[in-house]
């Protein structure tokens, strides 16, 4: 390949790819988070069954990697929005991205303890 | 008018020294603005069913950050976070219409807003016609039972099940 063909898009492109992606898991989870749900109508201990195993803690680090995914997709949605609508949004796009980012971490700091507190008790005991 | 005799003698095609056919008194022909509407123009047969997918993006998007974020902070964060939830929870919560009615309308919004995001992905990545269409067939068919059943069940929920 020739050099300087590829086109390594910048802030714009890998927020983009990070949006489809987070997009596509969310979706996937939201089937089978309906499908689960469902199970109130069947009974009460089938329910219970299978919220059991969203309390292990391996599923536990998958809800903390879908929070992670909801909080990013939702961010950087409000900053699409801007850019579409805010006269001044694409100019700013790459500022917002980064505002974008810093919010999700501190949110994602936030969701630490709540979130896989209760997987490290269970792992390392107390 | 020299310029413009040698022009029209010679060519309609003017040189590369810049002589023009046109000026003043020969002015050029006015050609229509390709995408004039007229009488004649035909109606649009395709609408607006792409703008309007644009736009439902955005404003859905934006109700579904309050909805899922409120979501997710009652069921993962709040009051023991996912530790407590359970068929009494569901059944404490969904005695409120209030919440049944949140529940109904993320369902509905989060459903959509995923079913149009996927198909904007099929369209973009599937390249053979057979195979996008299939996997639209598929993505719609998952749609329409998933909205169903969870409307179903928002509807049908009964505490005293046992």
């Amino acid at each position: 390949m020739p050099a300087g063909t590829l086109y390594r898009g910048r802030e714009g492109m890998w927020s983009w790819v990070a949006h489809r992606v987070t997009g596509v898991l969310i979706f996937f989870f939201l089937f089978v988070h309906v499908l689960d749900t469902a199970l109130v109508r069947v009974s009460p201990e089938a329910y219970d069954d299978v919220v059991a195993t969203y309390k292990t803690p391996i599923v536990a680090l998958l809800e903390y990697g879908l929070v992670a995914a909801i909080l990013f997709h939702a961010l950087n949605g409000l900053r699409i929005v801007a850019v579409d609508f805010w006269s001044k949004g694409p100019r700013y796009q790459k500022q917002m991205l980064w505002t974008v980012m810093g919010i999700w971490i501190v949110l994602m700091v936030g969701a630490l303890y709540p979130v896989l507190g209760h997987a490290v008790r269970e792992v390392f005991g107390s | 008018m020299s310029l413009n005799k040698e022009a029209t003698d010679a060519t309609a095609i003017g040189d590369v020294e810049g002589v023009t056919l046109y000026d003043v008194d020969h002015p050029a022909p006015v050609i229509e603005a390709p995408r004039k509407r007229t009488k004649k123009t035909p109606k649009a047969t395709r609408g607006n069913f792409e703008m309007y997918g644009w736009l439902f993006m955005r404003l859905s998007g934006i109700v579904l950050v309050v909805l899922v974020l409120g979501h997710l902070l009652i069921q993962l964060v709040l009051d023991g976070g996912v530790s407590k939830i359970g068929f009494a929870f569901v059944a404490g919560r969904w005695a409120s219409p209030f919440w049944q009615a949140w529940d109904l309308i993320m369902l509905w919004l989060a459903m959509l807003h995923g079913a149009n995001g996927l198909r904007t992905i099929i369209n973009d990545y599937a390249e053979r016609d057979n195979t996008r269409f299939w996997l639209k067939m598929l993505l719609y068919t998952a749609t329409v039972f998933t909205v169903l059943l969870g409307t179903l069940v928002i509807f049908t929920f009964d505490p005293n099940i046992r």
